[in-house]
């Protein structure tokens, strides 16, 4: 070996020292949104945690006597709307994104839809607010009904939805759909069997993610006709009404009333209560939110409980 | 042609001697060293590109048919055209008519799913499902309503496809735990669960060590007992080692396709003579 001058001058040190001060800035950066979010949820917990106890979650509100006033409208207004919400835009999300995905041809037209959906991600809630207050509220008649606010909710989260369906499905490796495929399975067989399985865990997140900020808006659903002050749930007591008129009977009336009465939920709720002028109220509201956060994590408790269960059985 | 007719010749006083019996009508044109599948003046269009140029070929039952050329040749592009997987590819199209026991698989109501079914697949990268061993294999037989005894099944593709002694113990553990060697013995078994008339092979050794390559090759040869097999390679001592026929194609054209033997020592053509000695490609 001849002691040539080396064309390379690799500046080992100093490659080393940026990627050290890269590090440093991530960490820095990442424990700025942490502490951001300690800080949120001590304050909220310092406001609303001596409001917190058995009757404030089964009590429903009340602006005459705001020391017994609870969440238990807004709580129970909200699953109505998770669970409206879920079953109408899960199956229209994922359907419409396994057909962009899947089988529909790549031409000007679904280019074009596709755009379209990912601008309607990105539309305000508000909007969608009018549009259910036209649509649901007004033309379908429904007034202002949880029906209406969840559905209202179902058109909020739909793109999105599509969207984080159709990154999933496109993250399966062809070679899962080739093998499939060259056994002689159907375009469906293989979607059901390979395709969905595979990405369920990026659609669910999709899903949860979707939801969780559909359940933390007030503005759609004020515009709608939510109100602060319900005195019950909707639909009243299901005990009631099936002890006043049978179980049948009973539950289809109490399904009926439901859906069409008037409704609250939880940030409709603590948006209310933070419009008023008395202390007292703010403390309820920073109740409300600890609650409404509770009910978040354990959504996403519900999403990362799934996904691991699926990944311990998919290969079996 | 020639040497078709002494192969056809062959085959006949083989099957006379053996008794091979025929297991169906469907099955009747399937015989030893007949053409399972015939190529008539076959293009194949990616968009405005021409991958495939007017092929005209014949695989016969019971062979080994190697297609090798380099890359880009077209010679993948072939194969998948005989189980329609190219009709995947967004912008592909095919003129000519492919045969398949007579029926032109490309005509207007021929069925893909059917054809797939009668024509397995092995890929180039073992491509498992994220499953057990087990359900690898059985999955195939389960949508394409087997009516028998699927543990039978299971063994028997695992066992002909030499796998079993390895994976008898843990038959429910992932498919993706197997080396991978084993992977593209599980694919072939797979395949094979089907009963399928034709194996095509994609560079099935490709992504597999000289160890596994060995044992995947010994295992076409006893495959092709009981099937037609088609088998794309890269590597020209694996087409001369395994195959009974050859085609050679170049720039989408088929150049020439004979007996392994004679492509290998006296080929017709001056462009497969530069080939197989490595003067180009």
């Amino acid at each position: 070996m001849s002691a040539a001058p080396s064309a390379y001058r690799p500046a080992i040190g100093r490659r080393r020292f940026v990627g050290r001060l890269g590090l440093a800035a991530f960490v820095a950066l990442s424990l700025v949104a942490l502490v951001a979010l300690g800080a949120l949820i001590l304050q909220v917990l310092q406001q609303g945690g001596s409001v917190i106890s058995r009757t404030f979650l089964s009590n429903p509100p009340s602006i005459l006597e705001p020391e017994t006033a609870g969440v238990y409208v807004a709580i129970i207004g909200t699953l109505w709307l998770i669970g409206i919400t879920v079953l109408a835009a899960v199956p229209l999300g994922v359907g419409a994104a396994i057909w962009l995905e899947e089988y529909a041809p790549r031409n000007r037209l679904t280019r074009f839809i596709h755009l379209n959906i990912s601008n309607l991600a990105g539309v305000p809630s508000i909007v969608y607010g009018l549009l259910g207050l036209a649509i649901f509220v007004r033309s379908l008649q429904m007034g202002r009904s949880v029906l209406a606010g969840g559905l209202t909710l179902a058109l909020l989260v739909v793109p999105v939805i599509i969207i984080a369906t159709r990154e999933a499905l496109a993250a399966v490796p062809p070679s899962i759909r080739h093998a499939s495929l060259a056994l002689g399975a159907t375009r469906w067989q293989t979607i059901r069997h390979h395709v969905l399985p595979a990405a369920l865990p990026g659609i669910l997140t999709g899903v949860i993610l979707s939801l969780s900020r559909a359940i933390g808006e007030a503005a759609p659903l004020i515009l709608i006709g939510a109100v602060s002050y319900v005195a019950a749930p909707p639909g009243g007591s299901l005990a009631e009404s099936v002890e006043a008129q049978g179980v049948f009977a009973g539950l289809r009336e109490w399904l009926r009333a439901a859906l069409s009465d008037g409704f609250t939920a939880l940030p409709v709720q603590i948006y209310g209560w933070i419009g008023e002028p008395d202390e007292i109220f703010h403390a309820l509201a920073a109740g409300g939110i600890l609650v409404l956060l509770v009910v978040l994590f354990s959504m996403n408790a519900v999403a990362i409980g799934i996904r691991a269960w699926q990944q311990r059985h998919r290969h079996s | 042609m020639a040497a078709e007719t002494s192969a056809l010749v062959n085959s006949q006083a083989a099957r006379l001697a053996v008794g091979v019996v025929v297991r169906d009508t469907d099955r009747a044109a399937t015989r030893e060293g007949q053409p399972v599948f015939h190529a008539r003046s076959l293009s194949i269009y990616y968009g405005a590109f021409q991958a495939v140029k007017s092929v005209s070929l014949e695989f016969l039952a019971n062979r080994v048919t190697a297609i090798i050329g380099p890359s880009g040749c077209g010679k993948s592009t072939l194969l998948r055209s005989l189980n329609r997987m190219n009709d995947l590819v967004p912008g592909s199209r095919a003129t000519g008519e492919v045969l398949f026991n007579g029926r032109n698989i490309y005509a207007a109501g021929a069925d893909p799913v059917e054809l797939r079914r009668r024509v397995g697949m092995v890929f180039q990268k073992p491509n498992p499902f994220p499953k057990s061993i087990y359900r690898n294999v059985a999955w195939g037989a389960r949508i394409n309503g087997y009516r028998g005894d699927l543990d039978a099944l299971v063994e028997s593709s695992l066992r002909k496809a030499a796998l079993w002694d390895e994976v008898k113990d843990k038959l429910h553990a992932s498919a993706y735990a197997l080396s991978g060697g084993q992977q593209q013995r599980l694919c072939i078994a797979r395949a094979i669960a089907l009963e399928p008339e034709v194996l095509l092979m994609d560079e099935p050794c490709s992504a597999l060590d000289p160890i596994a390559t060995a044992r995947v090759e010994d295992l076409i040869d006893q495959l092709k007992r009981q099937y037609t097999v088609v088998l794309v390679t890269h590597n020209m001592q694996q087409a001369a080692r395994v195959s009974d026929r050859t085609a050679f194609m170049y720039m989408g054209e088929l150049v020439e396709v004979d007996e392994t033997s004679v492509i290998f020592t006296k080929p017709g053509n001056q462009r497969t003579q530069d080939y197989i000695t490595g003067r180009f490609g």
